[in-house]
Parts: C-alpha cells; structure tokens; sequence
C-alpha cells in the first residue's frame, strides 16, 4: 500500500464509508498532498465503493480541490471587485517577479504555486491573499514580496 | 455619527446566551416560534424569508431525524461579517443553533464553513467543544458538527450546499421540496445565516418587542453591513434598517461616491442620482449586508467585468440560462466595448437577463443579471464608449 | 398511486390529476405538447435545460414544468408571451455554445435540439459564438464522444448511473467549464464503460453516437474478391421497421429482403447460432450441476449467461471475483463467426481469408465485442464488421429501397435456420426461456409443463425476476436431478444486475442459473436500437418477439434441424473438443477504477 492509499484508508475509516464522507477525505488529502492524485482519487473511489468520474466530478467542482499537483505553499491571491480595484495586480506582478513564475503555476522546487481566487471575504482589506489556510490582508507589492521571503527562509 | 444612521449592538454584544436557552429550553416550540414570527426577523443571508415561518414549517413535519444548518458560505462578494460574527461570538451562534434546534425538533447541527475561511476552523471547534459540555448541563440534547467547503460561491444556495454537504458536486437542486421538506440526507433542515441565528438568540433573550420597534414594517430591526470600496470607513456594521441610501453615503462616503454597489455581486448598482430615494430594506433594496461604494475615478464597464467573470466562473453549469447566459453577458459587452457588436446590442443583452431572472434554477441565476442591468442602466455610455 | 386528486388549470382548461404528477405530465394529458431537452421518461427528473418553464400565475419566476408538481389551484400558461421568449433564448443559448453544423451532423434529422430551433425558428444566430475547442473521442470502437455536440443536459450520465451503475460518464468542473466527461478526461475507451450504449440511446444531440462502419461494409461488397455474410440478431427484426416509421413490428422477411437488395452475398441468422449457444450452454450447466451434485467438485454455481458484451465487460471490471461463473459460451454473435469461417466456408468451398462476415446486432457492445482477441477462434477475426440496426436503417436508405413495400423473403441455407427459441433471447428473459426448454426435456423426456411452451415467470419488464422449476421424473442418466428444484434469475439493465451481484458475491442468493442482460428489456431495448427508446417501445419489441415465436413452427433450439446436422457433421457434440476451440472463451479481469 501506497503512502497516499494509506491516507486515504485511514480517512475512510475515521470519517466513515457513506457518500457524505467524501468532501472530508478529498480535503484531508489536499491537506497533505497539495493535490488530488489520480492515484489518490482511485483510492478514494474504491473505499466509498463510488466511480472515479464521481470523484472525480466532485473534486473538480471545487476550486480548492486541484488535480494538478501544486507547490507546498498554495498562493490564492483574491482577485474579485475590491481587490481589483485596490491594486491585486500589482500583488501578483511583484510575486510573479520574485517567484520567477506566472500566475497559474509552481516554483520548479515545488515551494510554491500562484493562483487567483473568487472573493476570500476580505473586501474591506484588500488585496488579500491566502498562503494555504492563513490570511494576509492589506497587501501591498512590497509587503506580500515581504511574505514570501518569510516562508522562503523557513525551510 | 450621523443621526439618520442608527448604530445598534445587538449581534456582538456579549450576553448570557446559557441563561436565554435555559429559558428557552423551559418553554414550548410554539413560543419560541411565536416570538420569532412576532419580531418580524427575515432571513439575513439575503433572500429574506421570514425565520420564524422557516422554523415552523421545519417544526411541522414528522421526522425521526431533523437536521439544524448555519450557513456560512459566506461568499458574495462584499460581504465579510459572517466572518466577523463567528471569530467574535461564536458562542451566540451556536447557541442560536441550539434554540432553533429546539423549536424544531432538531438534535443535529452542522456549520458549513467556506474553505476560505479554514483559519477558523480550531477556535470554533474548541467553541464547540466548550459548548456541548454546557449544553449537557443543561440537559439539552443537541450536537454541531462543522463541514467545509472547498471554494464554490454557489454552495452558499441552501440546496447547493446541502448537496456539497452530501459530498457532491454543489448543485441546487429542484424546489420544491424545500429544505423544511427534504433537506439534508432527505430530512427536514432548517437552514439560517450565521447572523440570523444570532439575531433569533437576542429575540428570544429580549423578546421580539425590541426588534420590531426597530427599522420598517418591511425591514425589521437590525443588520449587520459590510462596508467596501471607496470608503475611508471600509468595516463591519450594525445598523437599524430602512435608511436611506443618501444618509448612508453621507456617512461612509468619500464625498465623490457615484454609485454603490448594495447586496454584492447578485445585488445592485445605484447610481448617485438615485440615491435619496432608495431604501435600504426589503421594501427598497435588499442586501446580505454587502455595500460596495465606488467613486468617480472608477470605471463601470470594469466593475460590471469584474461581476460577470465571477459569475460566469461561479456558476454551477447545470442550467442554461446561468451557464451559457453568463457567458453571453461577459462576452456581449467586451463585444459592444470593442464594436463587435452595436450598442442595441446591450437591449438584447437586457431580455436575456430577464430570461435568465425568470428561468434559471436557483437564485444564483435568477439574480446574475442583476449587477448587469442596473449598471447598463444608470451607465450605459461606460459601457459602450 | 396517491389517492388524492389536485385540481388545476392549464391554458385555462381544468384538469383534475394524482398528487404528486409534473405540471408537464398534466400538460400532456390535456394535449398541450411542452418542449423538453434534459428530460426523459427512463430517468430521473433533472429540471437543468429549462426548455420546458412554464408560467405560473402568481410566481414571480418561470417554473421548470418537468420538475415542478402540481398543486391545486395552479394555473398555468404553457405558451405565454413570456414563456416563449424564454424557450427562444434558451434555444439559442444552447445553439450559442453548440457545433451547429447540422448538415454534415450524423444526427442530422434525428436530433431534439435541431428538431425544436427548427419548430421555434430560430433563423440568424442572436448570441455570439461560446463553442469550446474540443477533439472527438473516438478510442472506443463502439462509441464517439464529440463535446462540440453536447447541451449538458446529463441525460448520458444519469442512464450511466441510474440504469446502468456504472458511471463511467460524470458533470466535470463548474461554470462555463462544466461538461460531461470521464475519469480526469481519459479516452471512453480506458474506463469503466461498457460500451452499451444506453447513452447513445438517450442523447437529444451526436454528443454520443455509435462508431458508424457502413463504408467499410459497402466497400466490402463492392469488392468482388470478397464473398460478404451477414447476420441479423434476433432483437433487430423486430425494430428496424422503426426506423421506417412503422412501429415495433415483426418484419423478419422485409429485413432478409432488403439485406439482400443491399448487395450481401448471403443473408443468415443469430439465430441459428442462439440455438447452438442453448446447445452448448444448456449442457454446460448440466455438466457443472453433475461436477457439483454428484462429483462433488467446487464448481462455480449459480452459472451465468453470457451472450451480451456489456455485461461481460461489466464483469470484468466490477465483479471480476465472479469471472468463472460465467458460462464460457461465447454469445451468438461470435459462435457465428468461426462457424461461418470454418464449417460454412468448408460447405461452400470459400477461403475464409476471402469472407467477410458481418453481423447486424441490436447493440453497440457488440462492435467492441467483436475486436476482442478472444474473438478469433477461426484464425481471421472471426466477425469482421459490426454494425446497429440504425446503421442497416441507414445503408437501407442511402441504396433506396422502400422497406415498407418489400416482400418477404427467406434466409439463406444453411446457417438460416432457427427456432422459437432463438428469437427470445432478444427479450430479457429469453435466454433463461430458450435453456429451460431444451435442457428440461433433456432431463425429462418430456416438454416444459407450460401452456404452448410459454415460461411466463421469466417475461416480463420487473428489473430483477426469479422463477424455479421441480424436476421430476428424470431419465436415468440424470437421476442425480431427480427432485431439485432448479432455481434461476434473471435480471436486465446494469443496475439490476448490480444488485443481484452483490446478493451473489455476500452469499444471500442460492440459484443454480443466472441470466443477465447488459440493457434494460434485454436486447430489444439495445443500445444499437432505433431511437427513441421508453418502456412502451420496449414492450411492444418485447410483445412481438413472443410473437414471432409463437409463429415459428419449431419452437425448440435442440429442434433446429441445422444445428443437428452441424454437430453430426461437425462439432460431434456440445462442449466437444472443435466447440471448445471455436466457441467457448475465459474472460479477464480489468481495472474497476
């Protein structure tokens, strides 16, 4: 049995075999992959005894699920209304400028990926992004490149 | 503040909520339903359906199994406090669930809490902990338990977020049945915004009295906005309902306001012309809390983009006049924009929303056109030239 | 049924109907006709096309008549200005993001969208172009998959589901992304479908169509060096009037005839190779009935049918633990196959190299079916081209011959002949029917103790049916028998045989013979059948398959005169060593995932 298999396994049967149970397993799984693995959706797909288009319809409706493996530290910066118009754009030239990538994808050590997201529920302070489930308000370019330096220096 | 604007504090006040439901808890489902249906609370999330009606209809079904939801999907754009609500009293929330639980014969609770908002999730589970050990000295059977979701705006629908609770895809679903009905797992669920829920706690520790006192005979008591845009007040607040949208712009403007944006992405744009006689409310416009303000160095067309990529992204694709009717909407201005397409073309444009209002599944679609109407109405020139 | 009635009106005609009915259903019984794409009297209700809302006075929103019940007091407009400006929009929405190039569309003349934008008129195209990019998938032999057809009304994916427990097809993404796809968008021909074609059945668009071979055949005819066979399955003589607009209607002699016009140098039958499969299956489990009752060896009861390819491939990937349960009989059409390419062309003095054997099946499993490398027991590729009774439906048109004015005619000799028998298996049930005749009066001497030879407990439309037989007075080489009560079931549809399955895996069923049929009313209700398809259709292919039974003077599969001349001359006997080389198979299991 795989690593991911393991998981899988182990979230099935902490959170039970029925249909409802699947959400908590594919989010426990982006948790600790980063990503939802073919080889991980089939996993899934075989403890719920459900199909792996099922799955993998499922996951796909939710932006938060990918199916493309992405870097340790997921970057969503926000890019609805309020945060357009307070300068996300900025934001995410500057990452893209320390990152050494484009919107859209992963650092080649796998650190980081950059995304946009629909409204993170942060009108009054933006732009805003996530890094993974922490919050980073009131950003400007200086400040979010600031962030990242943070997380590039930890390990 | 402006005294046209009244500042209530009722939602973050800190109260003896173990004190309300012990109270409660004495008293027969019909009173505590009576009193909602008497303080004229309406749903907070948006819709406004009448809570207390919600509850009876819930109370009134015959099932082994009912089920208690606080929605907080909070996901249209320019709203924020349900964030709020639960990072600073999350204890009324859960004791709102706990009241409606009993007024309708519930023992099960779930919180769908938008994965936006994971960052929460550690201190409403130690909340919820705390509170079921309170819970049992009271000897009141009823447990929460939190799902979340993944990013999809449209789970906030209560039927899209059922089945996203069922682990599907967000779908809404065919009504009727309604919730009441056939909720979760088929059973009857009373579903509520995290705000109102807390609302129904101070209507049952006060009584209704108070409440209706406040605001219209349409719009009762109080509600909490989400203030955004171009504003130097930008913030979270409670204000009785029925101002006008004049004196609000008057106190959260930037003295250039030329439109506000009110009840988010699915809401709608008033432009500066009419901002005296529109009324904050049921009877006027109707708002989740969401009040976006934009000044005179904003572009419309932009603004308007801006909503209907988000819908066209957001919406589920089950229903044509959502899915494909996005799309057009996106499409046709950028094609008017860059003369594609005539301007006459926005009038066709202005028919297909009015289809995509009238036959769409769910309120998703049914209010998509919104932001695009009233912004081609009051700025038609930004969007042509 | 609810008894209580709710009173309404519609177009301001009142109507009084059961609690719990659509408003679209009470619309029909008033005979106001109210457009419908996503819905579909097989499937659930899905209420996502939105081409059928209504108005209802007093509703500030257009209902969705396929999903909404009625309540009492309703009124409704089904024709308002209102409604009719929103059907047109949604019917030019659906065009918007559709590939209409109806023309040189496959479903052209066949499709509900084309048919409804021609009823509405939907002249010059109001909304610009939000056709996706998409390739057609066409790794499946059996089934093309072209994106740019479909309107997402997800009909494909509740038949894959509900009707058939599979899934193989889901909705995938959300928003303008949404379609209809598989497994991280695989080829159809790497998952879990299995080919049955219940999908092609039910799609309003060409978004699911079956792989056409009619060139292939017709250049196969056109070619002189090439001697070309066909045969006709048994489920298709009774629908390819359909796609002349004459009904379900038995039409065996019309259908011998056009094939013939069509240029096949020999017109034959399934048939004949469905009494044989009766022969070798019959005895079969016979044998393993003896291997188990008095050799007491652990041989895989109950024994199960396998003559339809989807459910063989279903097997394979869901319950592939029950693999050997499955009868190695390969089914009619690839018993047909090697027969015609060994002991026909031997008869007829043909190189087999030089034959092409075509059949004409009721079935789009069957095309993959035939490319299976199990399938060449011959030495050549024992059938070569599978077509569905819609593709003899169209070659029989492109010659233009006028089906409804042929007279009919006989199939050729031999490899023509067949029973009563045969022609049941193309009804659920028919198999069980065509085994318990024979193998009965194997056993006994004596004639099934059903009135003119009619087993009704194994007919009928129910998804999963259950019957037994006493054994009584056996011939003495049988005696092993005397007294059991030979238990059997029968399901159709995937989703059925699902269920039974997993009574068979937990150990909760104890039959001795199981029949199963991958499409719901067995092959009459194929994936490869005339569309449209409901239960009504469905009964009335089934009604005249008993029929033509009825009619045929033998009724028996071990009667067949030709197939007791090929195993006198040929086989020498059921499951003998050629039968074990040509007609009998293993299957494999494949990933479920």
């Amino acid at each position: 049995m795989t690593k991911v298999e393991e998981l899988v396994k182990k979230q099935a049967e902490f959170h039970g075999y029925k249909r409802e149970s699947l959400m908590p397993i594919l989010q426990a799984v982006v948790r600790s992959e980063r990503f939802l693995s073919e080889e991980a959706m089939v996993a899934i797909a075989k403890e719920l005894d459900i199909s792996t288009a099922d799955v993998y319809g499922t996951a796909s409706f939710y932006t938060f699920m990918d199916t493309k493996p992405r870097g340790k530290n997921i970057i969503r910066v926000c890019k609805t209304i309020t945060c357009h118009m307070k300068g996300k754009d900025g934001v995410i030239e500057a990452l893209e400028d320390t990152l050494k990538i484009k919107l859209g994808d992963t650092t080649p050590d796998g650190k980081f990926s950059l995304l946009q997201a629909n409204c993170l529920g942060w009108c009054h302070k933006g732009p805003v992004m996530l890094i993974n489930d922490e919050v980073y308000p009131e950003l400007t370019p200086q400040s979010a490149v600031e962030i990242i330096q943070k997380y590039l220096k930890q390990k | 503040m402006d005294n046209k604007i009244k500042k209530v504090d009722l939602i973050f006040e800190n109260v003896d909520y173990l004190e309300v439901l012990e109270r409660s808890f004495k008293r027969s489902q019909d009173e505590i339903i009576l009193d909602i249906i008497d303080s004229g609370l309406r749903g907070r999330g948006g819709a406004g359906f009448p809570t207390g009606l919600k509850w009876k209809f819930a109370k009134n079904e015959e099932a082994e199994q009912k089920y208690v939801i606080c929605n907080a999907d909070e996901g249209e754009p320019g709203t924020f406090k349900d964030r709020e609500i639960l990072t600073q009293v999350p204890d009324k929330v859960l004791a709102g669930m706990a009241l409606c639980g009993k007024a309708t014969g519930a023992n099960e609770g779930y919180i769908y809490l938008r994965g936006e908002y994971n960052f929460l999730l550690p201190s409403l589970l130690s909340s919820i902990e705390k509170f079921h050990d309170q819970l049992k000295q009271l000897n009141f059977d009823f447990t929460i338990h939190i799902k979340s979701g993944s990013g999809a705006y449209v789970c906030g629908e209560e039927t899209a977020l059922m089945e996203s609770m069922e682990g599907k895809r967000g779908e809404p679903r065919n009504k009727p049945p309604f919730p009441t009905t056939a909720g979760y797992l088929g059973q009857p669920t009373s579903i509520n915004n995290v705000e109102t829920l807390v609302f129904a706690l101070m209507i049952a520790k006060e009584g209704p009295t108070k409440f209706k006192e406040m605001g219209t005979f349409d719009s009762r008591g109080s509600k909490v906005f989400s203030v955004s845009g171009d504003t130097p007040k930008a913030g979270i607040y409670e204000l009785e309902l029925g101002m006008s949208l004049e004196d609000f712009v008057n106190e959260f403007g930037d003295g250039d306001t030329k439109a506000v944006q009110i009840g988010g992405a699915s809401g709608f744009c008033v432009a500066r012309k009419h901002f005296k006689e529109t009324v904050i409310g049921f009877e006027g416009i109707p708002t989740g809390g969401s009040m976006m303000l934009f000044n005179s160095t904003r572009s419309m067309f932009n603004i308007l983009n801006d909503y209907l990529e988000f819908f066209e992204e957001e919406s589920c694709g089950q229903c044509t006049p959502c899915r494909v009717g996005c799309q057009q909407l996106l499409k046709g201005i950028e094609a008017v924009k860059r003369g594609i397409k005539p301007p006459s073309y926005l009038d066709e444009l202005q028919k297909l929303s009015e289809t995509m209002k009238l036959a769409s599944k769910c309120g998703l679609g049914q209010s998509a056109p919104n932001p695009f109407n009233s912004i081609i109405n009051n700025f038609r020139e930004e969007i042509i030239y | 049924m609810s008894p209580y009635k709710v009173s309404l009106k519609i177009n301001n005609l009142s109507v009084s109907v059961d609690e719990g009915t659509t408003i679209l259903e009470a619309a029909r019984k008033l005979n106001f006709k109210i457009p419908t794409l996503c819905h579909h009297d097989d499937l659930c209700v899905a209420g996502n096309c939105r081409v059928c809302v209504v108005e209802q006075v007093g509703n500030r929103v257009l209902p969705a008549s396929c999903a909404t019940p009625v309540s009492e007091g309703m009124e409704i407009l089904t024709n308002s200005m209102k409604v009719r400006q929103a059907r047109k929009h949604i019917i030019e929405l659906l065009l918007s993001e559709h590939n209409a190039e109806c023309t040189i569309c496959y479903k052209n003349g066949n499709c509900e969208l084309q048919e409804l934008s021609n009823e509405y008129r939907t002249g010059n195209r109001m909304f610009l172009d939000v056709l996706k990019k998409s390739a057609v998938d066409i790794s499946s032999p059996s089934i093309e998959k072209d994106d740019s057809k479909c309107i997402r009304c997800q009909r494909c994916v509740r038949t894959c589901s509900q009707l058939q427990a599979v899934s193989a097809l889901g909705v995938i993404n959300k928003g303008k992304d949404m379609k209809i796809s598989t497994f991280l968008n695989k080829p159809m021909n790497d998952v879990v479908c299995t080919n049955c074609g219940q999908c092609v059945n039910r799609c309003p668009t060409a978004a699911l169509v079956e792989r056409n071979y009619i060139d292939q055949v017709f250049d196969a005819i056109y070619d002189p060096k090439k001697f070309v066979v066909v045969q006709t399955a048994p489920a298709t003589r009774v629908a390819i009037s359909e796609e002349f607009g004459m009904g379900p209607n038995r039409s065996t002699g019309k259908m011998v005839a056009a094939l013939r016009r069509l240029g096949f140098d020999k017109v034959l039958d399934t048939d004949f190779t469905a009494d044989l499969t009766i022969m070798e299956e019959g005895t079969e489990l016979l044998t393993r009935l003896k291997e188990a009752l008095v050799d007491g060896k652990n041989v895989a009861l109950p024994m199960m049918t396998s003559c339809s390819p989807g459910w063989i491939k279903f097997q394979e990937h869901i319950f592939p633990e029950l693999l050997d349960n499955l009868s190695t009989c390969k089914s009619p059409q690839q018993m047909f196959g090697p027969l015609a390419k060994t002991y026909y062309a031997e008869k007829i003095n043909k190189n087999p190299a030089d034959m092409v054997v075509v059949s004409i099946m009721p079935c789009t499993a069957k095309k993959y079916e035939a490319d299976r490398p199990e399938m060449r027991g011959s030495g050549y590729k024992d059938v070569d081209f599978v077509l569905t009774t819609r593709e003899m439906g169209m070659m029989i048109k492109q010659a233009g011959i006028d089906f409804e004015k042929l007279s009919d005619e006989k199939y050729d000799s031999i490899l023509g002949e067949s029973s009563g028998a045969a022609v049941i298996f193309g009804n659920t049930g028919g198999v069980m029917e065509a085994a318990i005749r024979t193998a009965y009066e194997i056993v006994t001497g004596r004639e099934v103790p059903f009135t003119n030879l009619n087993i009704k407990p194994v007919r009928g439309m129910e998804g999963i049916k259950e019957a037994s037989v006493k054994i009584k007075d056996v011939k003495p080489e049988w005696s092993f028998l005397e007294g059991v009560e030979l238990k059997v079931a029968i399901a159709h549809g995937l989703s059925n045989a699902k269920e039974l399955m997993t009574s068979v895996k937990n150990g909760t069923a104890n039959y001795h013979f199981i029949e199963v049929m991958g499409c719901p009313g067995g092959c009459i209700g194929g994936g490869g059948q005339p569309i449209p398809t409901n239960m009504e259709i469905r009964k009335k292919r089934a009604a005249a398959i008993y029929e033509e039974d009825e009619k045929m003077t033998i009724r028996k599969s071990h009667e067949n005169p030709e197939v007791q001349e090929v195993y006198a001359s040929f086989l020498h006997k059921p499951l003998g060593h050629r039968s074990h080389d040509l007609l009998h198979t293993h299957y494999t299991a494949k990933k479920r995932y």
